[in-house]
């Protein structure tokens, strides 16, 4: 498959597309990749989105370990072989 | 008996099992812990806490656990001071200060976690306890374990103050130091829990976890005769803290504990490290992480986990937030053991800070209750204090050079120096 990136799944959203860890997703951006995953698998889709364009809040998403809200939130650009971490959000402190 | 009903999402109030799980399955809202007020009342009252052990625990009713405690028996009750010093050099009627400074075993609010924590880590079975921490979280966590047997991993930023990792080794965990800041070691932490068969205090135990931080504010109220200030003052950093001082006052407010006299409470972060303080400030529900950069380390964190939360809590009670920069912290510091002998680290130094720029602002009145929430002890991070103080000539042991050195430190601090003759 060609300029794909990996899309790592948090336990909680495996059951949600077929039980992987991870999956190889193409798309140039953050908001194309979630997209693309969105129209693969529409319960992952809904624990994912608040709204069409909004990620719910208890989300994070990284970008090569970066929260892509210290980039370009779903704009942010993608090449081939980066990784997307989706983690909940709720955790330490 | 235990009061316990289920753990139920904070958003869509789905139910789960008590079981280790953190977060919702339908919306990943988090999972809080559900109790049965109406069979608590008239069986737990002032009375029964009082007749409870010096210890957090005499608050277990109102905790997650099933059976007996496992952990942390002689942790939290620390003192409540009434700060008279202080406020007079304040300008205000009536200040508290609740120093966890002086928890046991390992001096920071975080022994009140943990307590919890390792306590449903053994009723669940766990083997090997961890969590992701900006120093005070390891210290209790590796402390605990080692008093309670389990085998500790904890997982930390690599620039951590000496003090809390010396401090920390000593109790025995592994210790996986991890290049980055706080916000860093914790998404890896969520990783790790998702792949280690571990319990993560703050990540997949953390709704057990969060509610040792209630007896924080059941203390306060409890020691200041069974009411609540009218203005609590808490530092901000993953959030866990403040809420649940929030949830503390409105249990005892629910069960009759306490009277309902409106108490408002404020959040306090440091200047390099504010994204609530700032969506306060601009009147935002949501706020925008930060990189942090401040001296107060173990408050440093920008993408804090509860932060929707404080944010509405604070809105709710009519609160506010404020920060403080990096001198103003220090300053706090130094006000605070000159005025009280207390010696906190800096993330104490920020809510004093902070409580008194509310209180020179106007939004804390000077003729109501205040406490101010005091967490953590300076001796763990003597470094920051480097050249806060001038430093003290060496003498030889002469009665000639002590009174000359007893003549300059009167002329130089006349208001510091002891009477110069007996």
């Amino acid at each position: 498959m060609a300029d794909t990136v990996i899309v790592r799944i948090p336990t909680a959203l495996r059951p949600q597309v077929g039980d992987q860890e991870s999956l190889d997703v193409a798309g140039a951006t953050v908001g194309d990749v979630l997209s693309s995953l969105n129209g693969d698998y529409p319960e992952f889709g809904k624990r994912l989105y608040k709204s069409e364009n909004e990620i719910n809040r208890f989300i994070n998403i990284y970008v090569n370990d970066e929260d892509i809200r210290f980039m370009e939130n779903l704009q942010t650009p993608l090449k081939a072989g980066d990784e997307v971490s989706i983690v909940p959000a709720i955790a330490g402190g | 008996m235990s009061y316990v009903k289920s753990l139920q999402c904070k958003e869509c109030h789905s139910e789960y099992e008590l079981k280790p799980l953190t977060v919702c399955d339908n919306d990943f809202g988090p999972l809080e812990v559900a109790y049965d007020y109406e069979a608590m009342k008239g069986k737990v009252t002032r009375a029964s806490i009082e007749a409870g052990p010096r210890s957090l625990w005499r608050y277990k009713d109102l905790l997650p656990i099933v059976g007996e405690p496992k952990a942390g028996l002689n942790s939290g009750f620390t003192p409540l001071i009434k700060a008279d010093r202080l406020a007079a050099e304040l300008g205000v009627k009536e200040l508290y200060i609740k120093d966890d400074s002086a928890n046991y075993p390992s001096y920071s609010y975080k022994d009140r976690v943990v307590s919890v924590a390792l306590t449903k880590a053994i009723e669940f079975d766990f083997d090997t306890v961890g969590c992701a921490s900006t120093g005070n979280l390891a210290h209790s966590v590796a402390a605990h374990a080692a008093a309670a047997g389990l085998r500790a991993c904890v997982m930390i930023p690599h620039d951590l103050e000496e003090g809390k990792i010396v401090a920390t080794l000593c109790f025995g965990p592994r210790m996986f130091k991890i290049k980055g800041n706080y916000d860093d070691v914790n998404r890896l932490c969520s990783q790790i829990a998702d792949k280690y068969n571990w319990a993560i205090v703050n990540v997949n135990l953390r709704p057990y976890y969060t509610e040792g931080a209630k007896t924080h504010g059941f203390e306060i109220a409890e020691q200041m005769g069974w009411e609540l200030p009218k203005h609590t003052v808490s530092p901000v950093a993953g959030g866990t803290i403040l809420p649940k001082i929030w949830k503390a006052y409105q249990e005892f407010i629910t069960l009759g504990i306490v009277d309902d006299n409106k108490p408002k409470i404020y959040g306090a972060q440091a200047d390099g490290c504010n994204p609530v303080v700032t969506a306060l400030r601009e009147g935002q529900e949501l706020f925008h992480p930060q990189k942090p950069n401040t001296i107060a380390k173990s408050i440093a964190i920008g993408n804090p986990a509860d932060g929707y939360y404080v944010i509405k809590v604070i809105k709710e009670s009519g609160g506010f937030g404020e920060s403080a920069s990096d001198q103003e912290i220090l300053d706090a510091v130094k006000l605070l053991g000159r005025t009280q002998g207390i010696f906190t680290e800096p993330a104490g130094g920020t809510t004093l800070a902070c409580a008194i720029k509310l209180i020179e602002s106007g939004r804390i009145p000077r003729d109501e209750s205040i406490c101010v929430c005091i967490t953590g002890n300076g001796l763990k991070t003597v470094e920051v204090m480097e050249g806060q103080f001038a430093a003290n000539p060496t003498i030889n042991a002469k009665m000639s050079e002590f009174d000359e050195l007893v003549k300059q430190m009167e002329e130089n601090h006349p208001s510091q120096s002891p009477a110069t003759t007996a």
